[in-house]
C-alpha cells in the first residue's frame, strides 16, 4: 500500500489544482485571525445570494441588522422601544407620528442619513413587497425637515405601525428611489450600502463573511463597539457536523436545534447556553396544535377542549426535547408578553393534562364509543378519525406527533400521525386540507397583536396564507384584535385589558391549542469569545442569536458585549 | 470501427433525449409549487400582494405557460447554454451555480473512482496468488464493502477528525480563508478533501479487490490456462493472460459504477458538508427548485454518457474480440 500512496497524492494534487481554477483569487492568504473572528451558524439554510433587505427571508444572514438598520429596536425585557437610527419620536395626535433621525449617521458610501431615506423606504411599499399592507392604514409619509419624517395615518394602528418601525430596515434614497418593481424584488444588491456596524467582506456557498465598519455611528452615539473584526456565518450543515464543529470550538455560536446538546452543556464547561439547567434555552415562539375548524368535530369547542386536556405535554418535553423546551402557557403567549396575560383568568379557565377530564368532556358533549372499537364517534354516531400532520424530517415534531397520537388514543380519540413533505403540507393547510397539524409560524415581536392577528385574522379566504390557518371565525375576537392594533404602544394596561377579553374567548374556545415554547436555540463556545448572555446577573441579557429579525429585538447588543478570551 | 462508433453515438443521442425529457418531467410531477415555497419563506403578510407576487414570479420562471411550451422552451434554452434561473438561489443562473460546485465533486469522484479501481484490481490480483494476502485483504475487503457507507464515513470523521484532529471534518476549505493561489490555501483545500476522498476510496476499494480476485481465480482455472500450463508456459505468462481477461468485466463494472456514483457522492458530501453537486441535489429537492435540479441532472446525464462512451472505445482497444467482430463485419 505504501508505494501506492505517491501516485494517489500526485493525482490528487493535479485534480485539486484544477478544482481551484473555478475560484476567484480575492482576499488575503493569511485568513481571518481566530481571535478577531466570530464564527456563527444556525440561521442560513442556503448559500448567500442576495443582500437585498426587501427580499425578506431570502437575504444573506445579517443583511438586516448588521448592514441595514431599523429606526427603533424593541426591548422585550423592558417592553419598550429603543431609538436606533431615530433619535426621538412624537405623537402630536393619534393620526400623526413624527420621527426625528439622529444627526451624523452616514451610509457607508459617505452620504448622510436623511428623512428622505425613510420616506423612500416606506414608499417602496407601493410595489408588491412584503410590507405593502402598511399602506392600508398609512396615508402619507413626508420629510418635514432634513431629519424629520411625519407619517399620517388614515386609520390609527400604532401597534401594527410600530411593528414596522421596529423591524424594517431603512434603505438609502439616493440608491433606491429609482428602482422599479423588478429591481426591488430581484436585485441581489451585491454591494450593500447600509448604516450598520458591519460591511460586506466576502462570501462563498457555505459562508457569509462580514467585516466591522469602524466608522459606525453607534460607537460614538451609543458607546457600543462591536467585538469581532470579522463575523463568519456558516450555512447550516447536518447536526453531526455542527456538533463536531462546536465540540472543536470551530464555531463560537450555534443557533441550531441540536438534540443531545443538554449533555454537552452539562459535560463541557466551555460550551454554555442561557440557562445552566433545563430548559437551557430561552423561548422564541409557540408551537400550537392547529385544528381545522371546517372539520365537523374539530369545529366543536368542546371536542378541542377535550383534546387539549388529553395531551401530556411533559412527555413531549422530556422525550424528544430532552427538557430543552418549556410547556406553553395555556394562552400561548411568550414570556416577554407576561404583562398581557390575565393570570387569574388562566388559573380558572386554563387547561392542563388530565385524561379523566378529557374523557368527561367528550362524554358530556356526546362523543362516546358506541361500536366498541376503542375510539369515540361523533354525536351523530359517525366514526371519527383524525390525521395529525407535521413536516417530514422534522424529527422532534414527528416524535411529538406520535406522542400526541398516543395520548389521544388513551382518551379514545383516533389520531394518526402523518409526515408529508413540508411544501405539500403548506399547500394543503392553506386550502384547509388537513385535520390537525403543529405549527409555529409567528414568534416573538414587539406586540402581542402579531400573535392574536395570527390566530383570529378575518376574513377567511380560499387560501389562508399567513394567518388563521385554523379558519376560526369569531367576529368579536377579531374586533378585539383590531382594537389591540389601535392601542397606543405605551398603554400597556389598556392593551392588557383587551388581551384579557381576548383570552376569555381564547380559553373558552381554544381555536388553537398551545403546546410548548420552541427554543431560541443558542449554544456558545467560550474558548475564543466569552461573556455570552446567560441568567447570571454579571452577563448580558440580550438574545444570543443570528436569526433574522432578532437583531431588532436586541440581539445586536450581544455582538458588542461578547469579549475576547485573553 | 466508425460504424461501431456511429451506432453507439446514435444510441447515446436517443438516451440523452429520453433522459433529459424524464429529468424535465419528474420535478414537475413532484408535489409542491416552487414559487409558493419561495414566497412562503418571504413571509409576505398581505394576501393580495402575495397573489400579485406569485403571478410575477410565475411569469419570470415561465411557469404560467402550458406544459408543452415550457418543454420546448427548455430545449431551446439548452442549446443556448441557458438552463434558467434558480428558484432557491434566486436570482442566480443555474449554470453559474453548477459550475461552482462541479470542481469539488469531480475533484472528489474522479480520484476516488479511478484510484480505487486501479489499486483494487492490483490488490485483488495479488490476493489471488498469495495465501497470506488472500487471508487478510479479502476479509477486510468484505468488511469494507458490507459496511454501510454513512456509518463508515461518520466513523472516519470521528476517529481522524474529532478525536485524532488530523483532518477537518466539514467544508471545502477553512472558514477563515478566501480562495487564492497560495500554498496555504492549497494545503488547506487538500486537508479538507482528504477525509471525504478516503471514505469513498476505501469503500470502493474492497469491492474491486474482491471482484478481481474471483475473476483471476476463475481465469486461472479456464481451459486456455490449463492448456498453456500443459504446454509448459511460465506461470508469469499465464497470469498475465488471466489478468487481461479478468480486466474486461471490471471495465464494464467501472462503466456501471460511474452511473451510480453520484448517489454515493451525495452521502459523502452531506456527511462531510462538502460543497459539491450532491449537497446541491439535496437542497434543490428540498426547495422544489426544478430548474437547478434539471440542470444538475443534465450535467450528470452528460457526464455518465461521456464516461460510458469513453469506456466503449477503451473496450474496443483492449478487447481483441470486439475488434475482430467489427473488422469481420466490415469485410
Amino acid at each position: 500500500m505504501r508505494s501506492l500512496r505517491l501516485p494517489a497524492v500526485l493525482t490528487a494534487v493535479v485534480l485539486v489544482a484544477t478544482a481551484c481554477t473555478g475560484e476567484s483569487g480575492a482576499g488575503g492568504s493569511g485568513g481571518y485571525p481566530r481571535n478577531e473572528t466570530l464564527y456563527t451558524t444556525g440561521t442560513a439554510w442556503g448559500p448567500p445570494t442576495n443582500w437585498n433587505p426587501i427580499m425578506e427571508g431570502n437575504y444573506a444572514v445579517g443583511t438586516v441588522g448588521l448592514v441595514y438598520e431599523p429606526l427603533f429596536l424593541f426591548d422585550p425585557e423592558e417592553n419598550d422601544y429603543t431609538p436606533w437610527l431615530a433619535e426621538s419620536d412624537e405623537w402630536p395626535d393619534e393620526n400623526t407620528h413624527v420621527i426625528t433621525l439622529r444627526e451624523g449617521i452616514e451610509w457607508t458610501d459617505g452620504e448622510p442619513l436623511v428623512a428622505e431615506d425613510v420616506v423612500t423606504t416606506l414608499e417602496l411599499g407601493h410595489f408588491d413587497i412584503h410590507y405593502s399592507n402598511i399602506w392600508d392604514f398609512v396615508e402619507s409619509a413626508e420629510a418635514t425637515g432634513e431629519r424629520e419624517v411625519t407619517v399620517t395615518f388614515s386609520e390609527p394602528r400604532p401597534q401594527e405601525w410600530m411593528n414596522w418601525v421596529a423591524n424594517r430596515a431603512i434603505v438609502p434614497e439616493h440608491l433606491w428611489a429609482d428602482k422599479d418593481q423588478a429591481q426591488v424584488n430581484d436585485d441581489p444588491n451585491a454591494d450593500p450600502v447600509g448604516t450598520g456596524p458591519y460591511v460586506y467582506e466576502n462570501h462563498a456557498d457555505d459562508r457569509m463573511v462580514w467585516r466591522r465598519n469602524d466608522d459606525w455611528w453607534g460607537t460614538e452615539a451609543l458607546g457600543l463597539e462591536m467585538s469581532a473584526t470579522y463575523i463568519v456565518d456558516i450555512v447550516n450543515a447536518s447536526n453531526e457536523v455542527t456538533m463536531n464543529m462546536l465540540g472543536n470550538h470551530e464555531v463560537d455560536m450555534s443557533n441550531n436545534f441540536l438534540p443531545g446538546i443538554d449533555q454537552v452543556i452539562e459535560r463541557d464547561e466551555t460550551i454554555t447556553s442561557y440557562y445552566e439547567e433545563p430548559p437551557y434555552m430561552r423561548s422564541a415562539n409557540t408551537a400550537w396544535l392547529i385544528p381545522n375548524h371546517e372539520h365537523e368535530a374539530l369545529g366543536d369547542p368542546e371536542f378541542r377542549r377535550a383534546l387539549a386536556h388529553a395531551i401530556d405535554i411533559d412527555q413531549i418535553i422530556s422525550g424528544p426535547y430532552t427538557n430543552l423546551v418549556e410547556a406553553a402557557d395555556p394562552t400561548g403567549l411568550l414570556q416577554p408578553w407576561d404583562d398581557y396575560i390575565d393570570h387569574e383568568l388562566v388559573a380558572e379557565e386554563g387547561f392542563s393534562y388530565d385524561a379523566d377530564e378529557a374523557v368527561r368532556i367528550l362524554e358530556d358533549a356526546g362523543y362516546v364509543d358506541e361500536d366498541g372499537d376503542g375510539y369515540v364517534e361523533t354525536p351523530d354516531g359517525e366514526p371519527l378519525s383524525l390525521e395529525l400532520a407535521v413536516p417530514s424530517g422534522w424529527t422532534d415534531w414527528m416524535e411529538a406527533a406520535n406522542i400526541i397520537a398516543g395520548n389521544a388514543e388513551e382518551v379514545g380519540i383516533d389520531v394518526t400521525p402523518a409526515f408529508p413533505e413540508q411544501d405539500l403540507l403548506i399547500e394543503n393547510f392553506r386550502r384547509a386540507e388537513f385535520d390537525l397539524m403543529i405549527n409555529n409560524d409567528r414568534g416573538l415581536s414587539n406586540t402581542p397583536w402579531t400573535y392574536y392577528d395570527f390566530i383570529f385574522q378575518l376574513p377567511i379566504r380560499d387560501e389562508q396564507i399567513t394567518a388563521n390557518y385554523a379558519r376560526y371565525e369569531n367576529e368579536e375576537a377579531w374586533e378585539l384584535t383590531e382594537r389591540l392594533a389601535a392601542t397606543p404602544t405605551d398603554d400597556i394596561e389598556g392593551a392588557a385589558e383587551i388581551t384579557s377579553q381576548i383570552q376569555e374567548i381564547f380559553l373558552a374556545d381554544l381555536p388553537v391549542i398551545p403546546l410548548w415554547y420552541n427554543g431560541l436555540w443558542s449554544q456558545s463556545s467560550n474558548r475564543v469569545w466569552t461573556n455570552w448572555p446567560s441568567e447570571d446577573p454579571d452577563t448580558p441579557d440580550s438574545y444570543a442569536t443570528m436569526w433574522n429579525n432578532l437583531y431588532q429585538l436586541g440581539a445586536i447588543y450581544t455582538l458588542a458585549e461578547i469579549e475576547p478570551v485573553e | 470501427m466508425w460504424r461501431y462508433i456511429g451506432r453507439k453515438l446514435g444510441i447515446y443521442g436517443i438516451t440523452f433525449v429520453v433522459a433529459v425529457t424524464i429529468n424535465w418531467m419528474i420535478p414537475r410531477f413532484m408535489p409542491g409549487d416552487p414559487v409558493r415555497s419561495m414566497l412562503s419563506r418571504a413571509s409576505v403578510s398581505d394576501p393580495e400582494a402575495l397573489e400579485r407576487m406569485t403571478a410575477y414570479y410565475n411569469e419570470v420562471f415561465g411557469l404560467d405557460t402550458p406544459l408543452h411550451q415550457q418543454y420546448f422552451a427548455f430545449w431551446a434554452g439548452l442549446f443556448r447554454g441557458d438552463l434558467g434561473v434558480s428558484v432557491w438561489l434566486y436570482p442566480e443562473p443555474v449554470v453559474d451555480i453548477i459550475l461552482r460546485h462541479v470542481p469539488f465533486t469531480l475533484g472528489l469522484l474522479l480520484p476516488a473512482i479511478i484510484l480505487s479501481w486501479i489499486i483494487g484490481n492490483r490488490l485483488g490480483a495479488f490476493a489471488a496468488r498469495s495465501k497470506v494476502l488472500d487471508n487478510t485483504v479479502l476479509p477486510i475487503g468484505y468488511i469494507l464493502t458490507a459496511t454501510p457507507y454513512m456509518w463508515l464515513a461518520l466513523l472516519l470523521a470521528w476517529a481522524l477528525g474529532v478525536v485524532g484532529g488530523f483532518f477537518p471534518t466539514a467544508g471545502g476549505y477553512s472558514f477563515a480563508l478566501t480562495p487564492s493561489w497560495t500554498w496555504g490555501f492549497f494545503t488547506n483545500l487538500v486537508s479538507h478533501w482528504f477525509l471525504p476522498f478516503l471514505s469513498m476510496f476505501v469503500v470502493a476499494l474492497g469491492g474491486w479487490a474482491i471482484g478481481m480476485r474471483n475473476m483471476i481465480i476463475y481465469e486461472l482455472e479456464a481451459d486456455y490456462s490449463n492448456y498453456l500450463q500443459a504446454l509448459g508456459a511460465p506461470r508469469r505468462l499465464i497470469r498475465r493472460y488471466a489478468f487481461r481477461n479478468a480486466m474486461l468485466p471490471q471495465i464494464t463494472g467501472l462503466a456501471v459504477q460511474l452511473g451510480t456514483i453520484i448517489a454515493g457522492a451525495l452521502l459523502t458530501e452531506v456527511v462531510f458538508n462538502y460543497p459539491g453537486l450532491g449537497t446541491l441535489i439535496l437542497n434543490s429537492l428540498n426547495n422544489n427548485d426544478f430548474f437547478l435540479l434539471q440542470g444538475i441532472f443534465l450535467f450528470v446525464v452528460v457526464g455518465v454518457l461521456i464516461a460510458n462512451f469513453i469506456i466503449d472505445i477503451v473496450y474496443v482497444l483492449v478487447d481483441p474480440r470486439t475488434r475482430v467482430r467489427m473488422t469481420g463485419g466490415a469485410s
